[in-house]
């Protein structure tokens, strides 16, 4: 194992962490908008929210996947097959929802059908990624080649895997209703509509983390990495601590970027724990040979090409946020939802 | 239906169909790209209201388009490893990277600007929103090079070596592997058909109009700007073209061979129609010109090229290439493949030449139905070589996946067989493939009826947007009331 691949190891769970964060709130925007925008104006603020950004947060995506593919080849290559269906489900949501965003509001006919397809595009990956998760957490059979040696899809889906769903699922609504409670226009009743289902979704989120945990530690046994202890009790401490800081200041506070900005803390440390727990596994096999960095790594030129090539992009890529998300800040007005 | 139960043949059939599809949408992204850039140059110059309808309309033609691009590209990079287990294993080392760095330096920098030129028009300065429109098609271009820089690396791998025990190539020098023997050539032919493409795309739209005498002011603009772009691009294919086809003579023999149905070593005719008779190895043809072909790639008519069963002989390729593998070789599908790009690019430089021509000649294309309705009907010649010209580059690299490319390293090769994904059965690919048939001809009619919405519409000049930003500015204490200006000045 060397030091350039624990880099990467973390460089793929920052790149996740972005993604939890940034997708996390459009993708929930996406599951909430047919229970929380009543009307077609309404609907449109609610696109309009995520309108600028989606499609960068979505990078986020490809970024991570190109990379782990880049990084670690093997662990690429037996997820993405081994989950052959459910990557797949997860790539349907993701094409309808991409161009039912862009076309709902050039093709008002369609509408219903547009709708439709924001919602199970959202709700699909939202669900799976967290499946997906518990699977390499939990562990899977793999044959001498390291193929998923499992039954397709059903095979995957457990009690503890299914937790971990709902958990991300959580995550990402409670994203959703944050975000959008800080881009609605303020009185509104979308707004209030949102801003209601901060408590209760940062109390299910935690509900749902306490029991995940409890089922990883006693139900699955892992073998952690003693080195990181530390690191894990930080990140434990961290998102119990990001949830009742949601939870409070979403009460008691008139201010509604603190809410979103603990329930994006919470996500990120999340992620850090999750790999604070696998590393320095990526997939742990119950039969055959887990996927770790030490016998997945590229070689150390490739990875270092690819830091090189990080050192100038990642650079870039925070100078873009800052100017989309300084660009469209601020609340949206319904006018401006509906000049698009 | 045997091939419902060959997985390598559904995975193949996959990845044709949802790479053909995706590249549907990324030739026109690219294309338009460039177009939508022209035109808002053209309206920040001159901030006139036809301009501003003009380039607003690109604008919503190209985002409506790119969308599509972009959910249909996310397939393509999942398919590695859900589709080509053993092959991303195989290539792991060297083809992840250019991947990791189209999204890193690509994709960020098309998305975020693109949200730009979709909401932005009255939130950022006339100037920046200019440089978001060209940054959007610079990013483009950028993807467009790693892509091609992961796929020649296929056709002709360099900067590597087989690991010890055989399972993967290893890099040795990434330069060589990005810039490896193709990518130059490949790049510039690619981007320079996807450019034909918008610009095709662009005249049929405006000729449209021309024929229904709608918007013809905007439309002559069209043509113009259209047929200047169109026969700079087309110009410079000539030596694309040529280039691609001299890399493929060196680096690629089995697939020129192919190109060409030669099965015995000759100087190579050049066909202008033909049928390889697979059985027989004979290429059936009304027309030929003797060492044509030779005659292109190398500058003599003389020069032989060896065949199909000189290549097989010559033992170069092992068992991987045997004259008893020969009969399973698609070689009247590369040959007709490629003929059909050549014939193409013959009709793209007639329909460039002559809307040119009657562009500049005061305009005469303004009258002339038959060249309107050639013009209506030409994206399909530009469209039909880009895809053509991609069979020819994939199914002619077969049997392999990772090309044995004449300059490249000992060992480093990949057949086709040998990369798809164990856990991955055929009837999750049948039952996925027909997912994707149903879900891809649903998206194409729902853009189809935007698009054509859009050109129904066609450039409006926007009162109301002119009104809102009017009243953008009252509440900014603005005292300027030139409307003319007040778009591109809102939000400054």
């Amino acid at each position: 194992m060397t030091a350039l691949g624990i880099l990467w190891f973390a460089l793929i769970a920052v790149l996740i962490a972005g993604y939890f964060i940034l997708d996390g709130f459009d993708l929930g925007a996406g599951i909430l908008s047919p229970f929380i925008a009543k009307d077609e104006n309404e609907k449109a603020v609610v696109r309009r929210a995520i309108g600028p950004t989606w499609d960068g947060n979505e990078v986020w995506l490809l970024t991570a996947g190109g990379a782990l593919f880049a990084a670690f080849a093997p662990a690429y290559a037996t997820t993405f097959s081994g989950f052959y269906l459910a990557i797949m489900l997860v790539l349907f949501g993701l094409i309808v929802r991409a161009v039912s965003l862009e076309y709902r509001a050039h093709d008002p006919k369609w509408g219903k059908v547009w709708d439709a397809l924001f919602f199970i595009g959202s709700l699909l990956p939202a669900l799976l990624f967290g499946v997906a998760i518990g699977n390499v957490y939990a562990g899977i059979p793999l044959d001498a080649n390291g193929d998923y040696a499992g039954v397709p899809l059903l095979g995957l889906i457990t009690p503890f895997t299914l937790l971990c769903g709902l958990l991300g699922l959580s995550v990402f609504i409670t994203q959703g209703a944050t975000w959008i409670a800080l881009k609605a226009e303020k009185p509104s009743d979308l707004q209030a509509r949102a801003a209601k289902l901060r408590c209760p979704l940062a109390c299910i989120t935690m509900a749902l983390f306490v029991a995940v945990s409890a089922y990883a530690l006693m139900g699955i046994a892992p073998t952690l990495d003693p080195g990181l202890g530390t690191l894990r009790s930080v990140a434990c401490a961290g998102v119990v601590a990001a949830l009742m800081a949601l939870f409070l200041a979403s009460r008691e506070t008139d201010n509604d970027l603190l809410p979103f900005l603990a329930s994006s803390a919470s996500a990120l440390l999340l992620v850090v724990l999750f790999a604070a727990s696998m590393f320095p596994t990526l997939v742990v096999a119950t039969t055959g040979t887990s996927i770790t960095i030490a016998n997945a790594a590229s070689s150390d030129l490739a990875l270092a090409w690819m830091t090189g090539i990080t050192c100038i992009g990642l650079p870039l890529v925070l100078v873009y946020h800052v100017l989309v998300y300084r660009t469209f800040r601020g609340r949206i007005s319904a006018d401006e939802a509906n000049e698009y | 239906m045997e091939f419902l139960t060959d997985p390598v043949l559904l995975a193949r059939i996959q990845f044709a169909l949802t790479a053909m599809y995706h590249y549907v949408f990324v030739p026109l992204s690219i294309g338009l790209g460039l177009i939508v850039a022209i035109f808002e140059t053209k309206y920040y110059r001159s901030q006139s209201a036809e301009d501003a309808a003009a380039s607003r309309f690109w604008i919503k033609v190209f985002t409506a388009t790119f969308a599509l691009g972009v959910a249909t590209g996310i397939t393509m990079e999942f398919s590695f490893g859900t589709n080509w287990a053993d092959y991303a294993r195989f290539v792991g080392d060297i083809f992840g990277a250019p991947l990791a760095a189209e999204a890193l330096l690509a994709f960020f920098l098309e998305s975020v600007f693109l949200g730009v030129l979709l909401f932005g028009r009255k939130k950022v300065s006339g100037k920046f929103y200019l440089v978001s429109a060209w940054l959007v098609w610079l990013g483009s271009c950028l993807s467009a090079l790693w892509i091609i820089i992961a796929n020649s690396w296929m056709q002709t791998p360099a900067g590597a070596e087989l690991s010890a025990d055989g399972t993967q190539a290893l890099l040795t020098n990434f330069l060589d592997a990005a810039f490896n023997a193709t990518t130059a050539p490949r790049y510039f032919h690619t981007v320079d058909a996807l450019l034909i493409m918008g610009a095709f795309t662009a005249l049929a739209i405006a000729a449209w109009y021309l024929k229904k005498d709608l918007h013809t002011e905007f439309a002559m603009k069209t043509v113009r700007v259209a047929s200047v772009v169109a026969l700079c691009t087309t110009c410079l294919m000539v030596v694309f073209a040529h280039q691609s086809a001299v890399a493929v003579a060196e680096e690629q023999p089995t697939k020129f061979a192919m190109m060409e149905g030669a099965y015995n070593g000759e100087a190579m005719p050049l066909y202008a129609v033909g049928w390889v008779d697979e059985a027989s190895q004979k290429v059936i043809t009304p027309i030929a010109i003797p060492g044509g072909t030779s005659f292109l790639a190398s500058g003599s008519f003389d020069t032989e090229y060896p065949g199909l069963n000189d290549l097989a002989k010559s033992g170069v390729y092992g068992s991987d290439f045997t004259e008893e593998t020969i009969s399973e070789l698609p070689v009247n599908t590369v040959f007709q493949s490629y003929h059909l790009m050549v014939a193409m690019f013959g009709l793209i430089a007639l329909t460039t030449l002559l809307a040119f021509i009657f562009t500049f000649r005061k305009g005469r294309i303004a009258s002339m139905r038959w060249l309107q309705n050639l013009a209506i009907a030409s994206p399909l010649f530009p469209f039909l070589a880009i895809e053509a010209g991609w069979f020819t580059a994939e199914i002619g690299r077969q049997p392999w996946v990772v090309y044995p490319a004449t300059s490249s390293p000992e060992g480093v090769s990949l057949l086709t067989q040998a990369s798809s994904s164990a856990s991955v059965t055929s009837p999750e690919l049948a039952i996925t493939l027909a997912l994707f048939l149903l879900i891809y001809l649903f998206l194409i009619i729902g853009w189809a009826r935007i698009v054509i919405h859009l050109i129904k519409v066609g450039p409006r000049i926007d009162e109301s947007g002119e009104a809102n930003s009017e009243a953008a500015r009252k509440t900014d204490n603005s005292s300027n009331s030139n409307v003319e200006t007040s778009i591109g000045k809102a939000g400054e």
